[in-house]
């Protein structure tokens, strides 16, 4: 127990100490951006891995969430002249609410009908989001108002850094901590064996929709998120091919591993960085790259690595 | 009536495609377990093969046959090099990794060809036929017709052939027919050949109406998955009632309430179907096992 206790703290101090120390070794802004954006993505991935490592129930329409809260620091202030930073708890409270509206009927299915479900909600929020364009901009997309708090105007690149870095050290700690309650053990149980965990007297229906409820809180805030560190959005956020990586970064990390979502949304969001150069080659890369790691790493890379770490330390 | 007309044929017509999608889906759904999201690619490859080779010079009956034979190599691959390693996976990595085959052939799609979009000329020209009031489209017939040829051929190699009872026999129950000696491998390995050769077909019959680019596989993965789920996931009949349901949906819909959302009303279908009756219209209940 008490080696449990110091590893959640080491693992939240070893993440505070990169997110302190990358800084040091930037040569450019340019770097600063591209490391929040593996913040944020990372900081969306760990709340979809507790819906689908802790919980075990996948979704595939999760980029939705990300684009109600993307498109709610964007519509709030151009529209209806709230701030912003309203604009993103009531974004997180309007994708909570409708994964807690929908979730009720979803959650029942298994296996792929869940995948199809989840889905099919993903494809219908980018839709209305597409469709709607004397809200959103349509498919052009719309500019996000800059963030001011208390008269102070956030911008600038480093300045985004250190609130994804906060977020995302935040985002950790809730997830890690999460692990240790009744409710993240229910969770487990759920994972393992959801027959088990009803008789052992657990509320599977509840259980289940709490985690996509959360799931969905932490998408939408990184989807506002983003949205006002870019200052401009598009509904591709919104969009099935950002759901499919949203869950590739959590899957290719490692169901279940905390650590394992940051790691596989640093892969994800800097791979594509260093390969501009075959920019045309991007999604045939993707590609292979969801398929070689399924078929070659099924446990993702964090579980695997410390699999292999442990042998040899024992050894 | 006129109108009325127009919008049943062509919602047959899309629901035509949407059904060989959904039969190739359930082809190998039943065979192997595998939802295979990349089902919509081999229409795109059957569409983009036919016209760049047609453009290469090649007439455009031997254009089509290679792009269905160049989509059998490609379902073949697949099957071999994604999906047999990761047999053992579970059902949303194996999604998965279709999923990541499909990003891979729109990937390669995008760079081998070009991302406009292609036209096929009509198999009989481009004059409307007059059926009660209502211009028709005279590909509209072919891909009827087409689509009626291969379900019936489908029909025909399961019922009454050894080969298509041994993918019968697989889809009931995979280790019983292993036992009595059927290879299970040629036969999953056929269920992703057949799925593909199915899929190239609809592409090729299709292009002359709704033309086609190297991005059109996804949307129609994901109706031709609508369309299998509403007939009831593994039953054929069931996939090719539920995608000609599908298009008629759609074209009434968009003809008499609105055209802005015509792609929702596939999700808000398959949604409506997974709340009431999760085993489709003409699925059969199933008992879970512990």
């Amino acid at each position: 127990m008490l080696q449990k206790i110091g590893h959640r703290y080491l693992t939240l101090i070893a993440l505070a100490v990169i997110v302190a120390a990358l800084p040091l070794i930037f040569p450019s802004s340019y770097y600063f951006r591209v490391a929040s954006l593996v913040w944020v993505s990372a900081f969306a991935a760990i709340g979809l891995n507790i819906l689908m490592g802790q919980a075990g129930q996948v979704s595939l329409g999760h980029a939705g969430f990300f684009g109600i809260g993307a498109y709610a620091v964007a519509i709030g202030p151009a529209h209806f002249g709230i701030p912003t930073w309203a604009a993103l708890l009531i974004g997180c409270a309007l994708s909570s609410v409708l994964a807690y509206l929908v979730g009720r009927p979803i959650l029942k299915l298994k296996g792929h009908y869940l995948a199809i479900a989840t889905l099919g909600l993903g494809v219908l929020v980018a839709l209305v989001i597409t469709t709607e364009s004397r809200w959103t901009g349509g498919p052009d997309g719309m500019p996000v108002a800059k963030l001011t708090l208390l008269g102070w105007r956030v911008s600038g690149s480093d300045t985004w850094y250190w609130i994804s870095g906060g977020l995302l050290l935040l985002g950790t700690w809730i997830a890690l901590n999460l692990n240790d309650t009744p409710t993240g053990r229910a969770f487990r149980a759920l994972h393992d064996s959801e027959v088990a965990a009803r008789v052992a007297g657990i509320d599977v229906a509840r259980f289940k929709l709490q985690a996509f409820v959360i799931a969905a809180a932490y998408a939408s805030v990184a989807g506002s998120v983003l949205a006002m560190m870019n200052g401009f959005i598009n509904p591709d956020q919104a969009g099935f091919l950002h759901s499919v990586e949203m869950v590739t970064m959590v899957v290719l990390g490692g169901l279940g591993s905390v650590v394992g979502s940051i790691v596989g949304a640093a892969v994800l969001i800097t791979l594509p960085q260093v390969l501009t150069v075959f920019q045309e080659y991007e999604h045939l890369l993707l590609g292979f790259i969801i398929i070689v790691s399924m078929i070659f790493m099924r446990d993702g890379i964090v579980p695997t690595l410390s699999r292999v770490l442990a042998k040899r330390t024992q050894s | 009536m006129p109108e009325f007309v127009q919008f049943l044929v062509s919602g047959l017509t899309v629901g035509a495609v949407y059904a060989l999608v959904a039969l190739g889906f359930t082809l190998v759904y039943n065979a192997s377990d595998v939802v295979n999201f990349a089902q919509g690619e081999f229409v795109m490859l059957g569409g983009m093969v036919t016209v760049f080779a047609s453009a290469a010079g090649i007439p455009l009956p031997l254009a089509a046959l290679l792009a269905v034979v160049v989509s059998v190599v490609v379902g073949l691959l697949l099957y071999w090099l994604a999906i047999e390693p990761a047999r053992d996976a579970s059902p949303v990595t194996l999604i998965i990794i279709t999923i990541g085959a499909s990003i891979l052939l729109r990937g390669a799609a995008q760079i081998l060809f070009d991302k406009q979009f292609h036209k096929l000329p009509s198999i009989s020209g481009d004059t409307p036929v007059n059926l009660l009031g209502a211009a028709i489209q005279p590909q509209s017939f072919w891909v009827l017709g087409g689509t009626a040829v291969i379900v019936i051929l489908l029909y025909v190699f399961l019922e009454r052939t050894v080969l298509g009872k041994a993918v019968l026999a697989t889809a009931a129950n995979k280790l019983a027919a292993r036992l009595v000696g059927i290879n299970t491998t040629t036969v999953m390995a056929l269920a992703f050949g057949g799925s593909a050769a199915i899929g190239a077909v609809a592409g090729v019959l299709i292009t002359p109406i709704t033309l086609t680019s190297y991005d059109v596989g996804t949307l129609l993965a994901l109706k031709g998955f609508a369309a299998a789920m509403l007939g009831g996931m593994g039953n054929p009949l069931g996939a090719v009632a539920g995608g000609l349901l599908l298009g008629l949906l759609e074209a009434f819909g968009v003809g008499y309430i609105s055209s802005t959302y015509k792609d929702a009303f596939a999700f808000i279908v398959i949604l409506l179907v997974l709340f009431a009756m999760p085993q489709g219209l003409f699925g059969r209940r199933t008992v879970e096992r512990v």
